[in-house]
């Protein structure tokens, strides 16, 4: 029981850690802010996510486990709006967007 | 006077949860009058300017939260697909206006968060009936145009009866 409990915690800690790599290398690849901010929310929710359920997993029915969900509720409610703010604040300084066709906008 | 009441039930269970502490009496006392002190607070700030809470929201917020795991997860693989085969899967970043139907503040803030929270689509304004969206791809935009998520979080906010 406690083997199949470490591999699926394990599981989800390497899928985590993955999803946080790929965002990594998506904010190298795409080519403007704006687009740059998707590849961040990849690894604000999936990453979080998946690494905070290995944990949780791993601390079992505990308190740490408690506050390990309290913390990726509150990731999930907060992250959007530092997100959030950043686009706004790129668009009113008007930054310039990257088009597929090569024209800025 | 129901919504006091239900924040000063969240809040001790939140003080507990997080100490861990139950039998020694000055600890929890002081999170008695920390968890006072934040509903009384609450209370002067919401007593001015009353938006009437619906606590329906409450009950039907789990059902929406599973939606948006799916919701979030199926968004998190494209945007990964675009990352890792930019050839195969390319990107075409776009702003687009999304109309909303929420009529509560509540409503469209749980919208916009919703949008933000998906990868690949950022809420940056909103407007009296629509919100400035951009988008990572066109498919992302049209997703968002077809309207699922603000239907659903229109139906979470609605009021009762």
């Amino acid at each position: 029981m406690t083997i199949l409990l470490d591999l699926v915690s394990w599981t989800f800690l390497v899928l985590g850690t993955l999803a946080g790599i790929i965002g990594a290398v998506g904010l190298f690849r795409f080519p403007d802010f704006y687009s740059r901010v998707h590849a961040a929310g990849v690894t604000d929710t999936l990453c979080a996510g998946l690494v905070l359920l290995g944990l949780m997993l791993q601390a079992g029915l505990t308190l740490i486990s408690v506050k390990l969900m309290l913390i990726l509720v509150f990731l999930w409610l907060t992250s959007p709006v530092a997100s959030h703010s950043l686009v706004q604040a790129a668009l009113h300084s008007r930054l310039k967007s990257w088009r597929r066709n090569g024209e800025g906008e | 006077m129901s919504h006091l009441l239900l924040l000063i039930i969240g809040l001790s269970a939140f003080w507990v949860l997080l100490s861990g502490f139950w039998d020694n009496l000055l600890l929890l006392s002081l999170g008695v009058a920390s968890v006072l002190l934040v509903a009384l607070l609450d209370w002067r700030s919401t007593s001015s300017n009353p938006e009437p809470y619906r606590l329906a929201v409450l009950h039907r917020l789990p059902l929406y939260w599973s939606w948006l795991l799916v919701a979030i997860v199926s968004s998190n693989i494209d945007v990964m697909k675009r990352i890792l085969f930019p050839r195969r899967f390319p990107i075409d970043p776009q702003f687009t206006r999304i109309p909303y139907t929420q009529h509560s503040s509540l409503g469209v803030a749980i919208f916009a968060n919703s949008i933000t929270l998906t990868p690949g689509t950022v809420a940056i304004e909103v407007d009296d009936t629509h919100i400035l969206v951009h988008a990572l791809t066109g498919e992302a935009a049209r997703d968002l145009a077809r309207g699922e998520m603000d239907r659903r979080v229109t139906r979470l906010e609605r009021c009762e009866g």
